[in-house]
């Protein structure tokens, strides 16, 4: 089916024979969640490849000045659509929408684009999008999917915060990884069977993970601690961010990567606070706020768990985020990543880890807003900021890129020894 | 025991040795030319010989030693941090460190809260960009500061990389400017560029130290920082080895063996982890085969011209270089010049007239043209008959050699110019965007860096093995790729393969844009200089996955072009300078400043011994005094002036303040009607100049940002010297819905950036600075809402007045608007009666700022045309399906204006749209709207436009376009 624009429909004939791509970002939270849709009856799968064809392609199929993610992203799904792996006709693929004021909206435009360039422009894109954008009438997120989206978007979080507190400090080199591709294989295989949603599940499984890292035996020696925030793909994206995290491992650092539920939180409550600002419907803003009490709920299971082992240090709930941030920044600021960015940096101080790294594609518009625009405010109120932001591009190399982390981590390393309390 | 620091940077190598009682005795300093391994080890050496038998420790730093120091095992520290340790220990008292150093800028604030700033991965390097400007003004570094100490002007030049720098500098050279002036100007742009990208929001003040290279060798570079920060800094002794010196002081207590490290350095094999392509050339059989059938190498061929025979000449004057050529009757070479222009064609073009006059008396110059940067300096130099538009020449080159020929790609010195030929007409022009010009001239610089001339650079590629993958960025990013590769152990014959397949893919890529290779076409013919390297040649072959035709006059398609159309175009008698006349040629350049508007252009004047002048560097018409009769259609002066009627006033209540930037340039007269209505006077911030920018810079926190979010910062400082009440520059989400979009966002640059200002003005805490987030897209709700904000800063005001000077403010703005919407259709309607062609200037509101669009809008009207804008057409064409989420209210004016233009079928009608470097948005709308003019036949144009204040580039857009749209025109009514 095509409509007036053009756009090829995913219909609900298609659902059944249709295998679906889609490209890879957060690893830990993308294997779960491909379990969920799987048991929604969607032949789904997770790219992963990660070689240099993928940047290729999207040099070739995406405008070069767009941002760094549209091009890993597109790059990654033609890449996989041209290897022979898949029947062109029987394809489609996935890309998330946010329907922000941010170029990234236009992601899905540009992937249309890039299939039709490369000859394949009979491969359905499906929006994934929350705000109403496009329709598919044999791909639909009801509110129960979104619910389980969320819970497997918050066991990656949970692994992802504790593997990231226990490597550093193993006696057993790899034996946290091995715990946490234990659980993602264990947690995914519960998700096929649609279980480890209720809220009963996630409470006792949480407190299972967090036990079994616990269970790790480590040594606690004073280590650098760097956060890292930024543009959601290269923050979490390997592939984008040139394996940020493993080179902040080999330089002995412990990394905190804040989560992925926070971020869909912060696209609710925009929603929320565009109402507030601007006046609005009420009705649609009590609808909301209940709607994010309900789905707000993993992150206070992840805090609770986290909170038992006094060595873990738990994330902060995205209302205390949002107090963080108001010195710094109005809450309209809602584009990309808007606000939760600043407030990411300011949680990360608040918890320790005032060593941190805003990762953005080249020329990231609201980058220039909320990353460095707000860096010499949020060292106006946090002096103990040592924040460095990190341009991410086809171009940029990493050497340039290490060697500006490496000031930082020389700084950083300085203020540990001068304070290994610290 | 002493203590060995090891500075490894990107161009040079630098070490120390420390006694116990810290002093330095022995230090020594060299270009390493990337061959790294081997000159640390001969270095280290070095020291071994002087210090026989001592125990020492090692301790590395530098860009370029990190890799192997790790590799080997060597104590290793981050060359910022070194910086700051051997500034503690030795000049206690600094505040600051200003270090240049080959490719990196780095500004240190030691007390206070420490920071450290280096420059980002745009913000090219500083060593190596005086390099390639003395180079590209053919002196040395050395002599460029002598030569600056003479300078009586500044010319300003884009100081945000090497490749900006040298699309103002070349013109300038072209013009004739003198030499010292621009050496002085680069060293201005120098501390600019530092200041601008690296300071962001702190003031450089106290004790300045000044380390690194350049700092320490040129003194009038020193001078002018001075100058710029208001203080007196100071270059310390062993100013270059500070880096050194911090690694040694940072050194391990323990000692190493210095005689196994030695060993162990200079076989240290690169790791040749770099990533690689397949090599150009597989075989030496390949290579000859390549080489059959392109005739490389084989000298041109040339024919008689017989005694009286008419003869033809065509003169390209590029940036790099200059090219003749004579032709004969049947449009055969007869005689031709090729060479490098040094900076100034002049000169040049008098010798090669010189030769021609000499080697053949009894010929008869029938007509001769000009083209390229210098066409209207050649012109006026030497009566040349006529000027031409480079693209038009190149076309009519290739036509020669294949008559079929349906794509073209010139890559010059420093520019890419790529053309499709659609029906026999140019259909599409490609010329390089600013960002990655100079492609040709930086495979030389990078040769002459290395110690090679080009061709025999080019020339070591042919059989490289693995040619290191450089990416297609602009040649500042390549300058640091090349660093990694040379960190990896790439050869030169690998860089230099690599640096060639770099240079296509970036004219494929990044300037032509090419989705897939095969559009390209099946007749290709490539020219230009860089061409003439087989290594370049190749390497677009096997991109393109075609063989292509190479001209054997390759290098001199330009010139050639241009005679052959002196010769279709031939005057009656020509005009062209006789032997006597040039015999007692003389030339002399002089700089002035415009005072023809408040824009005081730069000029130079070309006075030439006839007394006949010539002036370069204008932007506009006015200094050249020509009388233009016909009446100025610019709908760009109408908005100015329309915004210019909405005067500042004095109210019975607080004086609010307005910084005329970004969306204000659209919603001033909403803001003016409103604050008036509540009884508020209203002052606005001056009109944007170069100064009011440097006002600013100081607080921009990122240097990438576009130029009219930039210059917002010089305005608020600006409204802050005025002394008004309180600053009211607020932040919208979204912008008004006029109907023809999906939504009506601004772009995160205009929604949010007085939350930036807010951050980083520190003098805003002198006033009051409202920067709510305001929607007028909500009409209702809007009153409710800034009554809140007014009455929390100013105390109570009655709704119901809030409620009026509100619907007052929506009735002019949308008067405003109605009122640019029929001015342009009253121009419309004068040029379709007067068969004016219409030029739609594509944009956004501030666009209209003359320091951003740098008069592209006159430059539009002195080619003939009509100038109206996207916002007086948007509202003829409804909303219709785009293939790009329609969602920015500015944006959608884009697509609007497009569609108007396409469906028109009106030949005359053409848009033009200007694009902020950096504009992220606009990496989305330039493509939807080529999509809708092109789905229509129309030829799509794009300027893009920084603080660059070059208009050669877009004036050969401008005239090609017009050319373009000409030959159209003709085509038709042949049809």
């Amino acid at each position: 089916m095509i409509d007036n624009s053009g756009r090829i429909e995913f219909t609900r004939e298609m659902k059944s024979k249709y295998k679906i791509l889609f490209p890879n970002m957060a690893d830990f939270h993308f294997r779960i969640l491909q379990k969920v849709l799987q048991s929604y009856g969607y032949d789904i799968e997770l790219l992963t490849n990660t070689d240099m064809k993928v940047i290729n392609e999207g040099l070739k199929h995406v405008h070069n000045d767009t941002c760094y993610p549209a091009l890993l992203t597109i790059g990654q799904l033609l890449s996989a659509l041209k290897s022979g792996k898949y029947d062109v006709d029987r394809t489609a693929v996935v890309m998330s929408q946010t329907g922000g004021g941010c170029r990234a909206s236009n992601y899905i435009h540009l992937l249309r684009k890039a299939l039709k360039n490369a000859g394949m422009g009979q491969v359905p894109v499906i929006s994934v999008n929350l705000a109403g954008l496009e329709k598919n009438s044999g791909f639909k997120i009801s509110i129960p999917i979104l619910r389980r989206c969320l819970a497997a978007l918050a066991y990656g979080d949970l692994l992802m915060l504790l593997n990231n507190q226990t490597k550093p400090y193993e006696l057993n080199k790899g034996e946290s990884l091995e715990n946490t591709m234990r659980w993602i294989d264990f947690i995914s295989e519960k998700m096929s069977q649609r279980k480890a949603f209720s809220q009963r599940e996630i409470k006792s499984y949480f407190s299972q993970i967090v036990d079994s890292y616990a269970a790790i035996k480590v040594n606690r020696v004073p280590k650098v601690k760097v956060g890292i925030v930024g543009e959601i793909y290269v923050k979490y994206s390997a592939l984008a961010n040139n394996n940020l995290e493993e080179f902040l491992a080999e330089q002995g650092c412990e990394v905190m990567v804040p989560g992925l539920l926070g971020f869909m939180y912060y696209c609710l409550i925009n929603n929320i606070e565009d109402i507030n600002i601007y006046g609005g419907s009420k009705i649609k803003r009590s609808a909301l706020k209940i709607l994010l009490g309900y789905l707000g709920r993993f992150e206070t299971f992840i805090i609770d768990a986290v909170k038992k082992v006094p060595y873990f240090t738990p994330p902060a709930s995205v209302g205390h985020l949002k107090s963080l941030v108001e010195p710094v920044i109005g809450i309209g600021c809602k584009m990309g990543e808007g606000w939760l960015l600043t407030a990411e940096i300011m949680e990360l101080i608040e918890h320790g880890y005032s060593n941190v790294i805003c990762a953005q594609p080249f020329g990231c518009l609201p980058n220039h807003i909320v990353g460095k625009g707000m860096i010499r405010k949020i060292r106006a109120l946090c002096p103990e900021a040592n924040i460095v932001p990190i341009d991410y591009d086809p171009g940029a190399t990493k050497v340039n890129q290490e060697n500006r982390i490496k000031l930082m981590l020389a700084v950083a390393g300085e203020k540990l020894r001068d304070n290994p309390a610290y | 025991m002493i203590r060995i620091g090891l500075d490894v940077g990107s161009t040079t190598l630098k070490c120390v040795v420390l006694n116990e009682a810290d002093e330095v005795i022995y230090s020594k300093y060299e270009r390493h030319f990337s061959q790294i391994a081997e000159k640390t080890a001969s270095m280290l050496e070095g020291i071994l010989l002087e210090f026989p038998g001592e125990e020492a420790s090692l301790c590395v730093s530098g860009s370029a030693g990190m890799g192997f120091a790790e590799q080997i095992g060597l104590d290793f520290m981050q060359e910022v941090y070194a910086t700051r340790i051997a500034v503690k220990k030795l000049e206690p008292e600094t505040d600051v460190v200003i270090e240049l150093g080959g490719e990196d800028a780095k500004i240190l604030f030691v007390t206070g809260a420490m920071e450290v700033r280096m420059n980002g991965t745009c913000a090219g390097g500083t060593g190596a960009f005086v390099d390639q400007m003395s180079t590209l003004l053919d002196i040395t570094p050395g002599e460029m500061n002598e030569l600056s100490k003479e300078h009586s002007k500044i010319y300003s030049i884009a100081s945000r990389c090497g490749v900006f720098a040298k699309s103002d500098i070349q013109p300038l050279l072209n013009q004739g400017a003198q030499k010292s002036d621009i050496s002085a100007s680069i060293f201005v742009a120098v501390v600019n560029q530092t200041i601008a990208g690296l300071a962001q929001g702190r003031r450089i003040c106290g004790n300045v130290l000044y380390l690194g290279g350049p700092l320490t060798y040129l003194s009038e570079l020193r001078l002018f920082f001075d100058r710029a920060l208001d203080l007196s800094g100071k270059c310390p002794e062993n100013s270059l080895y500070f880096v050194a010196i911090g690694a040694a002081l940072c050194g391990g207590a323990s000692a190493v063996d210095l005689a196994e490290t030695v060993e162990k350095v200079r076989n240290y094999s690169f790791s040749g982890s770099f990533k690689s392509l397949s090599p150009l050339f597989r075989s030496e059989d390949e290579y000859s085969d390549f080489r059959l059938r392109h005739k490389s190498g084989e000298p041109v061929k040339t024919y008689p011209l017989r005694d009286g025979e008419r003869a033809y000449l065509g003169i390209d004057a590029g940036s790099t270089t200059v090219k003749l050529v004579l032709l004969n009757e049947n449009d055969e070479l007869v005689w031709w010049r090729y060479q490098p222009n040094s900076g100034n064609p002049v000169p040049i073009v008098r010798d090669f007239l010189l030769e021609v006059y000499e080697k053949f008396p009894n010929a008869i110059i029938a007509a001769s043209a000009a083209t390229g940067y210098g066409e209207e300096i050649i012109k006026n130099a030497f009566h040349i008959d006529m000027g031409v538009v480079e693209t038009i020449a190149h076309f009519s080159a290739a036509k020669k050699f294949d008559p079929k020929v349906d794509f073209i790609i010139d890559i010059g010195g420093q520019d890419i110019k790529c053309f499709k030929i659609r029906n026999g007409a140019i259909d599409n022009i490609f010329l390089n965007e600013a960002c990655s010009s100079g492609c040709g001239s930086f495979l030389q610089t990078f040769a002459g860096a290395l110690g090679y001339s080009i061709e025999d650079f080019a020339q070591m590629g042919i059989f490289a093995d693995k040619p290191v993958d450089l990416g297609s960025r602009c040649t500042v990013f390549m300058n640091s790729s090349v660093k990694q590769a040379q960190k990896d152990g790439a050869s030169i014959e690998n860089i230099s393969a690599g640096l060639s397949i770099s240079v296509v893919k970036n004219a494929l890529y990044k300037v032509i844009r090419v989705a897939n290779t095969e559009s390209l076409g099946k007749h290709v013919v490539v020219q230009g200089g860089t061409f003439l390297n087989d290594a370049v040649l190749r390497a677009f072959e096997l991109e393109i996955g075609e063989n292509v035709t190479r001209p054997a006059i390759s290098g001199l398609m330009g010139a050639f072009g241009a005679a052959l159309y002196a010769k279709n175009n031939a005057p009656a008698e020509s005009s062209i300078i006789s032997a006597e006349r040039l015999g007692s040629f003389r030339h002399e350049v002089k700089a002035i400043n415009c005072k023809g508007c408040q824009n005081n252009c730069c000029l130079t004047l070309n006075t030439f011994d006839d007394g006949s002048r010539f002036i370069g560097g204008n932007r506009c018409e006015k200094p050249l005094d020509i009388k233009n009769s016909s009446e100025k259609y610019n709908l760009f002066d109408y908005k100015r002036e329309l915004l210019c009627s909405y005067a500042p006033f004095k109210g019975k209540r607080e004086t609010i303040g307005i910084p005329m930037g970004l969306n204000m340039f659209e919603l001033y007269p909403f803001w003016h009607t409103f604050f008036k209505a509540l009884g508020f006077g209203v002052k606005t911030s001056p009109e944007s100049t170069r100064r009011l920018y440097y006002k600013g810079q100081h607080s921009i926190p990122s240097d990438t940002v576009c130029y009219p979010a930039k210059i917002i910062h010089g305005h608020i400082e600006a409204l802050l010297e005025d002394g008004v009440d309180a600053i009211f520059y607020p932040c919208m989400s979204y912008n008004l819905d006029e109907g023809i979009s999906d939504n009506h966002y601004n772009c995160p640059v205009v929604a949010y950036y007085p939350e930036v200002i807010g951050a980083n003005v520190e003098a805003l805490g002198r006033t009051k600075y409202i920067y709510d987030y305001l929607g007028l897209h909500r009409r209702r709700d809007f009153p409710k809402k800034i009554r809140a904000v007014l009455e929390r800063e100013f105390g109570k005001i009655p709704l119901a007045e809030v409620k009026k000077a509100a619907d007052l403010a929506f009735e002019e703005y949308y008067r405003f608007l109605s009122r640019i919407r029929a001015k342009g259709k009253e121009f419309l309607a004068v040029a379709r009666s007067k068969k004016i062609p219409v030029i739609v200037l594509c944009g956004r509101p501030y666009h209209l700022d003359p320091e951003i669009n740098h008069g592209i809008d006159k430059l539009v009207c002195d080619c003939g045309a009509v100038l109206i804008t996207e916002d007086s057409v948007s509202d003829e064409v409804g909303q219709f399906p785009t293939t790009v989420l329609n969602q920015w209210t500015y944006h959608a004016r884009l697509y609007a204006a497009a569609k108007y233009v396409a469906d028109s079928g009106d030949p005359d009608l053409n848009l033009v749209q200007l694009v902020s470097f950096g504009c992220g948005v606009d990496a989305i709308t330039t493509d939807e709207v080529r999509k809708i003019l092109e789905s229509k036949g129309k030829i799509y144009t794009q300027i893009k436009i920084d603080e660059i204040t070059n208009l050669g580039a877009v004036k050969i857009r401008l005239r090609s376009l017009f050319a373009a749209i000409e030959q159209q025109k003709r085509e038709k009514i042949d049809r």
